[in-house]
């Protein structure tokens, strides 16, 4: 156990395994650039459709149940499938990253939407806003916090779950699993693990750390 | 002038909130609407804004169907102040203020520098403007409410309950700050309340309303609770509506004479002839001066409470001008009873 770990600080630490395009640097900024990518897209989807439904309260069920659909959905199957029916490329890999990505966006911005106190909207209409100004100047401030926790859980998601990409001969983090996996090389497997791992969790605490700060004159309920 | 032409609200599930409303709510005057919950008052004040929208009948204000008008632009020309103020969060009390000054496509510098000449109207200190508004007591939240609704000077001010949520003293004090307001600013106000003592206190008219949204009586203060339409607006005035009726009243009229010297109780005075207290061979009792503007409810309230029976009387500057008796007391207000009857 103790070798095990030894070695795996030792790979994680050479400086010949962070270079080269199968270095651990590379796969990295590969593996972000899935990633970010696959949330920003879920976003463009998620982030009308979320706040569509709570401004309206039309299609509210969709947002509820878009979550549970979201839990259920076996994003390597999805991999596969999309893969034998669109052949070789990234498409399959994006496809299953946006679906996994989509649901938290839109049922946290749609929850985000639903605790605005009714009063300070009422107000806000009674003040004279359009509806687009009481959406843009005020529900969507005031949501704004949920719905950057919706994109931090969807990014953590998608950045956990980018490994698939490699399963389909891309690259990534996930080239260290697969690759260690089919070498039997449990260090290689342990130590994309671990990186992935501490991508996914820096980037959480770094996108708290962000909202904490932004939303710091808000009391801790409107936060 | 805000006039109601036989107005109805059905809501879609079958209740009826305002029944064949035909109200006048005079220019530069304060009307309240009062009547216990779901008599469709609230309903009545939205509709004036198009918060909602009559089911029959017609709203103008100032002459011109609301109906007909753009509602956004409509609700920027009237003032709407709500219970629990309905202040925006993450905005701060200045850009609170300034919400229909930019909506009306001000500019951001115009819009704030109204907002802080504002603060000041509403009472409140001038580095109120950066907090945010959960950093402001309630009072204080009440009063930026009121601040943002006079911030384009719209003629009209549609009140809702907006001081239900605080506590009796601000209470008192936010109803003050409003009747000095509307000395200065004149505006046309519709103030929806349940407090019949907050109605009578702020109302040049007061329209009582029953459940199922009928209006049973609109009338002054005085006139109300001199000659009440039924026993629904008396028992809705309460036991003591006869007292009520005196807080409407001053005591400029009631005669006064010197105070008295040499009796058990002498009223004692400090070197500028402000009065003290009374006192006695070995007892002492406060005293509350009065002066003119006061009402005979005080009036009454402070002989009851004089151990003579006799008010003191002061001037402006606080200074001793003579006494009343409880008689001359008693005498002015069942004249101001029957003044009452009659003029109604």
């Amino acid at each position: 156990m103790y070798e095990l770990f030894k070695n795996l600080a030792k790979w994680l630490t050479s400086g010949s395994q962070w270079a080269g395009t199968d270095g651990i640097a590379h796969r990295l900024a590969e593996h972000l650039q899935y990633s970010l990518l696959a949330t920003l897209i879920a976003a463009v989807i998620g982030l009308p459709l979320g706040l569509l439904i709570g401004h309206t309260g039309k299609g509210a069920f969709l947002a509820i149940n878009l979550a549970s659909f979201g839990r259920a959905l076996p994003t390597v199957g999805l991999v596969v499938l999309v893969f034998l029916a669109s052949g070789l490329s990234m498409w399959p890999v994006y496809i299953a990253l946006v679906a996994l990505a989509v649901p938290s966006i839109v049922t946290n911005t749609y929850a985000g939407m639903t605790a605005v106190d009714p009063d300070v909207k009422d107000a806000a209409r009674g003040q004279g806003m359009r509806g687009h100004q009481v959406l843009f100047q005020v529900e969507l401030p005031l949501a704004l916090p949920l719905i950057m926790t919706g994109l931090r859980l969807a990014l953590i998601q998608v950045v956990s779950t980018a490994t698939v990409a490699a399963y389909v001969s891309f690259g990534g983090l996930g080239r260290f699993v697969f690759d260690g996996l089919a070498q039997r090389d449990l260090v290689q497997v342990l130590g994309g693990a671990v990186l992935v791992a501490v991508v996914a969790i820096v980037l959480d605490l770094g996108l708290s750390a962000l909202q904490r700060f932004l939303f710091r004159h808000r009391t801790a309920a409107l936060r | 002038m805000i006039q109601f032409d036989a107005v109805h609200k059905r809501f879609p599930n079958g209740t009826t909130a305002v029944h064949d409303l035909s109200l006048e709510m005079p220019e530069g005057g304060v009307t309240v609407l009062v009547g216990s919950s779901g008599c469709g008052k609230t309903t009545t004040l939205r509709m004036i804004n198009r918060m909602i929208d009559p089911t029959s009948g017609v709203i103008k204000v100032g002459g011109k169907d609301v109906t007909q008008q753009d509602a956004a632009e409509l609700r920027r020309s009237i003032g709407y102040v709500i219970q629990q103020s309905g202040l925006f969060p993450h905005r701060t009390v200045l850009d609170n203020i300034a919400t229909v000054p930019l909506l009306l496509g001000h500019g951001r510098k115009k819009a704030r520098a109204r907002a802080a000449e504002l603060l000041e109207t509403v009472g409140l200190a001038a580095d109120a403007g950066k907090r945010y508004p959960h950093q402001l007591s309630g009072g204080q939240q009440q009063r930026v409410g009121v601040a943002r609704a006079l911030a384009a000077d719209p003629p009209v001010l549609l009140m809702d309950e907006p001081f239900g949520a605080v506590d009796p003293v601000v209470r008192t004090q936010l109803q003050d700050e409003l009747l000095r307001l509307q000395k200065e600013l004149n505006k046309t106000i519709v103030f929806v309340t349940h407090d019949i003592d907050e109605a009578v206190r702020l109302g040049d008219r007061i329209a009582i309303f029953r459940t199922g949204g009928h209006l049973v009586q609109c009338a002054a203060p005085a006139e109300l609770l001199a000659r009440p339409a039924d026993d629904f607006v008396a028992d809705f005035l309460g036991a003591e509506r006869g007292l009520k009726l005196l807080s409407l009243k001053t005591l400029a009229d009631v005669p006064q004479g010197p105070a008295p010297e040499g009796g058990t109780w002498t009223l004692v005075l400090d070197e500028a002839r402000k009065p003290l207290h009374w006192a006695a061979k070995d007892a002492e009792i406060p005293v509350r001066p009065l002066r003119d503007g006061d009402s005979l409810l005080a009036a009454l309230d402070e002989s009851v409470a004089s151990p003579t029976g006799l008010i003191a009387r002061v001037d402006a500057d606080g200074v001793l001008t003579g006494v009343s008796s409880r008689d001359d007391i008693h005498t002015h207000a069942g004249q101001a009873h029957a003044d009452a009857r009659i003029a109604a």
